[in-house]
């Protein structure tokens, strides 16, 4: 980054209009709500550029302006919306100190090239409020799920008491609900047998089979490559209406020719359909971690002696470790987050969490839904933090590794 | 011995073989290890993916039933043809009577009656009501069975029925295909369907269209957080990378569960604005269950697909380009559009395929919140699998639809490599 931009006062008449603008939005908000947008955004443009003139010319301290603006403008909300528009109130009395002082103060230049004209300073803003906006757009979708999840009545919607914090509106009971309720229970542990089993199998053939096409001389290594990559391209339908009438000649074959349990040859079904869903990501991943393997290690593990099951288990296999694990996290998620496939192949004993969640979304919508999926996000925070973790750690030995 | 020569001059390896044999070797050897160590998962791939879809598009071809169901009356139908637009003679309904009385015992009537049904509607009820009758017919006295079958089923009277099942007892059919692009197969050639029945040209349309909106609303959306991602300090960019990681991680049905809850007429979304005064309470947004519901929240949920791409690629567009164009007096605008988009344009491109691809093929999310104007050709391809069970028809869809995913990847490929791809 640049040096420090040296920063000054700018005037009185550039910082209120801007404040003003931006009460003068809020006020709209507000107005509309009460009934006139005009006098929103008047009273909003004034009331605030007064509080703006009144820190700047009268109070000059900044900490305890901070105090007013949010007691002030969260006691405003109160008035007009009770205590939601207390919380309200009191980030939006922030938000104006803070821009008060920022403008000001002339801060928003302190980061900046000393050299970029006014515009470009705009534009500068411009562009991060837009990503701001992309960046919401992306998680705030998650956040009335969590929100709703705590719901005390059997509603996808916010009631009053929820909106007004009152802790009769919140309750833990569609949690309780999925805890207990049996049909979920069986679809939970379900997942749990089908989609570990499935990694397991796509990472070991998968890591196999990039280790193998990592090597220098692969004949038709293009081909096999599009092939093993191809259940990630094709569209999940197509690979289930395939895999539907091919599990279905399987599924007989076992049941009447070996006599097999009808429920273990359905488990049967769905797991080895799932791996072959999981093997992209785990060809992929790992393929990416082999490509800054160094070769001359093996040969110097072969040197001195090793065999190759040895070399591998010793030498390579804690070298890719991080991108093993990390392609089987995406294959895990990816066997526990399907719907398509088990829909088309497994039958009612086999109904997974996204399966249940599925008819849960099309039929009978029940909050315990978004219970799940409160308890879902959790986990995929957990997946994506390790995975963050091992590839950080796969960078770091990376640069550690000669070569 | 390690350097020696042979008496014709070639070099040796260590163990007298001609260095270039013994290269030879080494190297067969690597690639056999190579093969066996892939072979496993190919096979496996091969046997449970490749082949079962293979056989899934042969049956948009397939068509064998009524063939194998009424062989003596499609033979006998050789030598009639509808257009004369008599009815066909004594014999071949004779044969049909045979045929009948052997497809009742095997119980295979009703499915030949369902499988010309999706040709002609009535003909799987005509089916099921003469394979009821069929015994009762007088086979001894040399009675007509024409005038029998006739006064069994008006329809048996009719040269249509009849036509439908010749022009449908051909063992490989390309009418699946035909029916797929609305048209249909008849005695005369293909024909363009009924009015009334064309949809699935238009349901093509539809998911050419709404995939290209979804990918053109993620460039937009995704470009500028890629270009911020690419720009900032390495350490502010990774904590950021995990507002991206975030929604990719989410279970999909996580996301198209909130996409319900803040798009519904009493959702989220509508709740505010009508709290904060901008919609009146009867004047709710209707955001679901139509094109708009489907693209806001297949947008959101492949977002992260078109900015991990451009991300990876405007990491290597060195910022020293721009200032050096700046420096040479162009304006912020023509610095971008001249020097820094064209470089970023494969990322462009790796992205919106990528996205394109997912969202073609996408079932999920548009069954649950596209209702009945924002479904994608694979909901009907769903819907002909598990519920109306023309399975050749659903074949033919996928056929095609596979088709054109399969040209993407294709140039996919040409324009990123498939070892290219980089997840999170």
């Amino acid at each position: 980054m640049a040096a420090l931009t040296p920063i000054s006062r700018k005037p009185l008449g550039f910082v209120l209009p801007v404040v003003a603008a931006a009460g003068g939005l809020l006020g709209l908000f507000v107005g509309t709500a009460n009934g006139s947008g005009l006098a929103g955004i008047l009273i909003g443009a004034a009331l605030v550029a007064a509080m703006a003139a009144f820190f700047i010319l009268v109070l000059k301290n900044e900490g305890l302006a901070r105090w007013i603006a949010i007691g002030g403008i969260a006691l405003l909300g109160l008035l007009f919306a009770g205590v939601p528009g207390l919380v309200l109130g009191a980030v939006f009395g922030l938000f104006f100190w803070w821009l008060t002082y920022w403008l000001y103060e002339g801060r928003y230049r302190a980061r900046l090239l000393p050299y970029l004209t006014p515009m470009q300073v705009l534009w500068h803003y411009t562009f991060r409020i837009i990503c701001g906006l992309i960046f919401f757009f992306l998680v705030a979708p998650l956040v009335p799920v969590v929100w709703l999840s705590f719901n005390a009545q059997d509603f996808f919607t916010f009631t009053p008491e929820m909106l007004r914090f009152d802790p009769e509106g919140y309750s833990l009971k569609h949690y309780r609900d999925f805890f207990t309720n049996d049909a979920w229970q069986r679809s939970f542990k379900n997942s749990l047998i089908i989609a570990p089993i499935a990694t397991v199998i796509s990472v070991t053939l998968g890591t196999l089979a990039a280790i193998g096409l990592s090597q220098s001389h692969v004949p038709g290594r293009r081909a096999i490559m599009a092939i093993l990559i191809s259940p990630m391209i094709v569209p999940l339908i197509i690979s289930a209406t395939g895999m539907f009438f091919f599990y279905s000649d399987i599924g007989n074959f076992l049941e009447n020719q070996l006599g097999l349990d009808k429920s273990f040859v359905g488990y049967v079904k769905v797991i080895l359909a799932h791996a072959v869903l999981g093997i992209p990501f785990v060809i992929i991943t790992v393929t990416a971690t082999l490509v800054g393997f160094d070769h001359s290690l093996t040969r110097a593990a072969a040197n001195m002696g090793a065999g190759p099951v040895t070399t591998f288990f010793r030498v390579q296999m804690p070298l890719i470790l991080p991108g093993v694990i990390s392609g089987g996290l995406f294959a895990f998620i990816t066997s526990f987050d399907e719907v398509v496939v088990v829909l088309f192949v497994g039958s009612a004993q086999q109904k997974t969490l996204p399966w249940q969640m599925f008819t849960g979304l099309r039929e009978q919508i029940s909050p315990t839904i978004l219970a799940v999926a409160t308890i879902l996000v959790a986990i995929s925070i957990v997946l994506l933090t390790v995975v963050e973790l091992l590839r950080r750690r796969s960078e770091r030995l990376r640069g550690m590794s000669p070569g | 011995m390690s350097d020696a020569t042979a008496p014709d001059g070639s070099v040796l390896a260590a163990d007298g073989t001609p260095l270039k044999r013994s290269l030879a070797r080494s190297l067969r050897l690597q690639k056999t290890r190579a093969l066996l160590l892939v072979a496993p998962l190919l096979i496996f791939v091969l046997v449970s993916f490749i082949i079962p879809i293979g056989a899934m598009l042969f049956r948009s071809v397939e068509n064998s039933q009524v063939a194998d169901t009424l062989p003596l009356t499609v033979a006998a139908l050789q030598d009639w043809s509808p257009e004369a637009g008599t009815l066909p003679e004594e014999p071949v309904y004779a044969a049909f009577v045979t045929d009948m009385i052997a497809a009742v015992e095997a119980k295979e009537h009703t499915k030949l009656g369902t499988r010309l049904n999706y040709e002609q509607t009535g003909m799987s009820s005509l089916f099921r009501k003469s394979g009821r009758r069929i015994k009762r017919l007088d086979t001894e006295s040399g009675a007509p069975l024409k005038d029998q079958l006739i006064a069994v089923d008006k329809k048996w009277g009719d040269v249509e029925t009849w036509a439908t099942i010749k022009t449908h007892s051909v063992r490989y059919t390309n009418g699946y295909f035909l029916n797929a692009i609305d048209m249909q197969r008849t005695p005369e050639g293909a024909a363009v369907q009924p009015e009334d029945k064309r949809i699935l040209l238009k349901l093509f349309g539809r998911t050419l269209w709404m995939s290209l909106a979804i990918t053109c609303s993620c460039i937009l959306l995704g470009y500028p957080i890629a270009w911020l991602l690419a720009n900032l300090p390495a350490r502010k960019a990774n904590l950021l990378l995990i507002l991206v990681l975030l929604p990719f991680w989410t279970s999909l049905l996580v996301r198209t569960s909130a996409w319900k809850v803040l798009l519904q007429q009493q959702g989220v979304i509508n709740d505010i604005l009508v709290w904060l005064g901008m919609l009146s309470d009867d004047g709710r947004l209707i955001m679901i269950n139509n094109q708009t519901g489907t693209i806001i929240a297949m947008t959101h949920i492949l977002l992260p697909f078109m900015i991990l791409p451009m991300y990876s690629v405007m990491q290597t567009i060195a910022p020293s380009y721009l200032r050096a164009a700046k420096s040479m007096g162009a304006t912020n605008w023509t610095a971008f559009w001249r020097v820094y988009f064209p470089q970023s344009v494969p990322g462009i491109g790796a992205g919106s395929i990528l996205v394109f691809i997912l969202a073609i093929g996408y079932y999920i999310t548009p069954e649950i919140v596209g209702g009945t104007k924002g479904v994608f050709i694979s909901n009907r391809i769903a819907y002909h699998i598990s519920s109306s069970l023309n399975w050749g028809l659903a074949a033919a869809l996928g056929a095609i639809l596979l088709a054109v995913v399969l040209i993407l990847y294709w140039a996919y490929d040409k324009i990123v490599g498939i070892d290219n791809v980089k997840l999170g």
